[in-house]
């Protein structure tokens, strides 16, 4: 994860053009469009941090953005609370029930985590659709007011744009703070090999709880916004079918990279938008991508575009010999696992 | 400096190591010798906090640590290396020494974020720590490899350098020679006493006996879990038992 | 009284059934380490398979049987072979989302093919016998027995052939067992074989009972991954005992909570162990 020398500037340029777009265009399609990727990129690098760069595979995230989402929208309508400290108490409440998710299930190694998070965001859309007195079930929670923040009123599809553009900004730059760090070089120690992180003096529990929280907090944080653009929320938000698209978002994009998450939730979403037809049959192209995806692709677009950008100018003297290769393609291999123990 | 009592290990009904009193003195190099499946590894397992002994206890510098896992163990200053050289796959051997010395820092989640004066200071700490233990194991030149690129030796000593970028008062090394030549033997055997001129305590498993003779201080024998011998090279190249159980053959000739 | 028997009788069909799909998602773990997400949607091809055999190609019910199982054993086959055994050496997590794949791809093809309603298969077996005074309808009776058969048979196989015994202990031991002159693959392959045979027939036997339809494998797969989870990952008997317990507790207790949060039981469930023993019930010492 070597930060690639002239992408700044790339990222810089994005960024001027995404604040242009509503000025460029106001067809609501395209703003829609974008909306929904910023807002499924926050929830999906969330998912990043944690699988990732921490190597725990979580597939309930989809749950948690459900718990941001309603937290949000049950605030708002049935406790008239204002949108930013609804918006402030999703996230905060969000990040609290990961707290405790993390804290039982982060002790569990591999596969087990993986399992347990399955059956925890089963529990979590259960619950939202089965607690109708709270959630109003599978009627939807309707009638969620228009997000106000002192006197400006988010009504109009460009001012939500500008809403949510700011919090995915905010988000993907705290990502960026976090990954280029030494709190992330922890992240991907623990991935690698938690055994010798522990050996290192790194409390790899903690780490993890760490990275869990804040995967969580952003996953809650997308889904509050989603429910303040919508304005109404159905169960299935928090299905875990959403998560295993999440899941394909984060892999076509690139796990473990930093924009991966970006560039594949906007590829995916656009390219679902074009088989709009397909609707219930998408995954038939769906699902053999994601397995042509982890075996040609580990780490997805974002993951070839770095490797290619390393392998063009040989800069390196290349030593790799028979007896080295054998170590590279273990080192490919691990690049992945999440703290795999093999002592 | 570091001390066990009747340290015990069982795998189901495996007594892997077996009520072993023993004592790392300050200073010096102490070797743990014998045959493959003796416990030895096991044995520094159980010192380095990464597995619970099954009885018996632990103490380091007067204090009992019995039941620390390892990090904790790490903080306090035992570091090691593994048998099967680990490094951080994936990443340059700068990244990886950056982590060795994470745990004499401090800065959390939002120091991170806003990059505070602290995280920044912490940050040069860790990679002045790098480039000094890459310079004290000769391998300045590896900084910006990517560890799958550099030979097996190569990775030998940035593992080293990587239990040394925390700051330890004990180094435990597992067969830090293994699957390397002659000639990097002897200069591994250079960097072994250079670390303890430099004031470090180490404990060392190795099969290669020649080089254990002229490095150690002091020897422990481990046989089937039990310690059947511990003295200077010169007492157990003489010890009958040890000389039955291990030495013999081969191994014997080779230690005089 | 006699509710509650029926409850038992209802609980040892669930249970049978769980216990089938359990025991190939352990078998394939114990062998690939490797938890199959795809499972349960193997099981509902097989269900799939033999409604259509049975209503559009005018099979009877036992040769629909066995050319589901023969069927679903190709498919798994070929699962292994094109997807799971490059995957091997990868990473866990890889295989793991490569399963999630096969298990979204399975899915969307049966709404395709044959649409996402409920389709109800006549069972040929629908007289009621009375069994020391208690009613069972005999396709619940065939239910219970089949998979005895079926699990007896399994334990022949995998005791008294060389191959079985092989995955036998490959399955238990994943560490230890380095048996010589088999080859891995051809574990493997059986191995993802007997575990898609084993659930085309829990599917086959079950489908006059339950209603087919495309997600019907999902909750029977988390199901049987809590099961697995509880039993022991890899673990035989686990797998076995652990259905039987999951069906006969959602029987039983399906007659005193709400319906509605049933389902959520065995989840529930599942987190309150794992909280208190975080390897599983009867897992052995980690390391
Ligand atoms: N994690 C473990 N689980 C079960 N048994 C173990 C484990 N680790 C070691 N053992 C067993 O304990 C015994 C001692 O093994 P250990 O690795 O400590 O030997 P060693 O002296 O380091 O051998 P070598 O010289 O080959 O490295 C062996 O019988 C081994 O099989
Ligand atoms: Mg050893």
């Amino acid at each position: 994860m070597r930060f690639v020398p002239g992408s700044k500037w790339v990222v810089a340029a994005l960024f001027f053009v995404a604040l242009a777009i509503p000025l460029l265009t106001d067809n609501s399609y395209y703003l829609n469009m974008l909306i929904m990727v910023f807002i499924w990129s926050i929830a999906v690098s969330g998912m990043n941090i944690i699988a990732g760069y921490a190597g725990q595979l979580s597939l309930a995230h989809a749950g948690f953005f459900g718990i941001g989402a309603y937290t949000l929208g049950l605030l708002m309508v049935k406790a008239q609370m204002s949108f930013l400290v609804s918006l402030a108490v999703s996230v905060v409440l969000t990040g609290m029930v990961g707290a405790v998710v993390g804290m039982i299930s982060l002790r569990l190694k591999g596969h087990y985590f993986a399992i347990f998070s399955l059956c925890m965001g089963v529990i979590l859309s259960l619950v939202i659709e089965k607690w109708e007195s709270l959630t109003e079930g599978v009627r939807g929670l309707l009638g969620i007011p228009v997000p106000k923040i002192g006197s400006v009123e988010f009504s109009t599809l460009t001012s939500q744009y500008y809403l949510i553009l700011f919090f995915f900004v905010l988000a993907m730059f705290v990502n960026r703070q976090i990954i280029h760090s030494l709190v992330g070089r922890t992240f991907i120690s623990i991935r690698n090999s938690e055994e010798l992180a522990e050996s290192l003096g790194i409390h790899a529990m903690k780490s993890k709880m760490l990275a869990f929280v804040y995967s969580t907090v952003l996953a809650g944080l997308a889904g509050a916004l989603y429910a303040g653009y919508l304005r109404f929320l159905g169960p299935e938000i928090a299905s875990i079918e959403h998560a295993f698209e999440m899941l394909l978002y984060l892999l076509v994009g690139g796990i473990g990279t930093l924009w991966g998450p970006v560039v594949g939730t906007a590829l995916v979403m656009t390219l679902m938008q074009w088989l709009q037809s397909w609707q219930d049959y998408r995954m038939i192209i769906f699902g053999p991508i994601l397995v042509l995806i982890v075996m040609f692709l580990p780490h997805g677009i974002m993951g070839a575009f770095a490797q290619l950008k390393k392998n063009q100018p040989s800069v390196l003297p290349d030593t790799t010999d028979d007896k080295n290769r054998g170590i590279e393609r273990g080192v490919n291999d691990r690049r992945l696992a999440g703290g795999e123990s093999d002592a | 400096m570091l001390r066990t009592e009747k340290l015990s290990k069982y795998f189901g009904g495996n007594q892997a190591v077996n009520s072993v009193d023993f004592q790392i003195n300050q200073g010096e190099i102490t070797a743990i010798i014998g045959p493959n499946g003796a416990g030895k590894t096991t044995f520094f397992n159980l010192i380095s906090g990464l597995h619970p002994p099954t009885s018996g206890k632990i103490f380091f510098e007067g204090e009992e640590v019995t039941n620390k896992r390892s990090y904790e163990m790490a903080k306090m200053g035992i570091a090691r290396t593994f048998q099967t050289t680990k490094l951080f796959a994936g990443a340059t051997v700068m990244e990886n020494l950056m982590i060795g010395h994470r745990l004499r820092t401090k800065s959390g989640f939002w120091g991170a974020v806003i990059r505070s004066q602290r995280y920044r200071n912490e940050e040069r700490a860790c990679r002045e720590k790098a480039l000094q233990v890459l310079e004290f194991v000769g391998a300045s030149a590896l900084a910006n490899r990517s560890v799958a690129s550099i030979s097996q030796e190569e990775q030998k000593r940035v593992a080293i350098a990587l239990a040394l970028s925390t700051d330890p008062k004990i180094v435990l090394l597992d067969e830090p020679a293994g699957g390397i030549n002659a000639d990097e033997t002897s200069n591994l055997a250079e960097l072994i006493t250079k670390m303890k001129n430099a004031g470090l305590t180490i404990c060392i498993i190795e099969h290669k006996m020649q080089m254990i003779m002229k490095l150690a201080d002091r020897i422990m024998v481990l046989n089937q879990g039990i310690k059947i011998a511990e003295g200077t090279p010169d007492e157990i190249s003489r010890n009958e038992t040890v000389i039955e159980a291990y030495l013999g053959g081969g191994a014997h000739a080779q230690a005089h | 009284m006699d509710l509650f028997f029926q409850q038992i009788v209802n609980g040892l069909v669930l249970g049978s059934i769980y216990s089938l799909v359990a025991l190939g998602i352990t078998l394939i773990y114990g062998i690939m380490h490797l938890p199959n997400f795809a499972h349960g949607h193997l099981y509902m091809l097989g269900a799939y398979v033999t409604f259509f055999l049975i209503t559009d190609y005018g099979l009877s019910y036992w040769p629909a049987i066995l050319f589901a199982v023969a069927i679903l054993v190709v498919i798994g086959m070929l699962l292994e072979r094109l997807v799971f055994r490059p995957l091997h050496h990868a990473p866990h997590i890889n295989s793991m989302i490569a399963s999630i794949g096969v298990m979204l791809f399975i899915e969307a093809i049966a709404r395709k093919m044959w649409g996402s309603d409920y389709r109800r298969l006549d069972s040929p077996y629908d007289g009621i016998i009375d069994l020391f005074g208690l009613n069972i309808t005999e396709q619940r009776l065939l239910v219970i027995v089949s998979a005895v058969v079926l699990m007896i048979g399994l334990h022949l196989f995998l005791k008294r052939t060389v191959i079985g015994s092989t995955i036998e202990a490959m399955a238990q031991n994943r560490e230890g067992a380095f048996l010589v002159g088999i080859n891995a693959n051809k574990v493997s392959l059986m191995t993802f074989a007997i575990a898609s045979g084993l659930a085309a027939a829990a599917a086959s036997l079950a489908a006059p009972i339950n209603l087919v339809y495309p997600s019907m494998g999902a909750m029977v797969n988390l199901k049987a991954f809590v099961i697995i989870v509880l039993g022991g990952m890899g673990s035989i008997p686990g797998a076995v005992i652990g259905g039987y317990i999951l069906g006969l507790a959602e029987s039983i207790s399906g007659t005193y909570i709400n319906s509605e949060y049933k389902d959520l039981a065995a989840f529930v469930l599942l987190i309150l162990i794992l909280t208190v023993r975080p390897t599983g019930l009867f897992a052995k010492e980690a390391r």
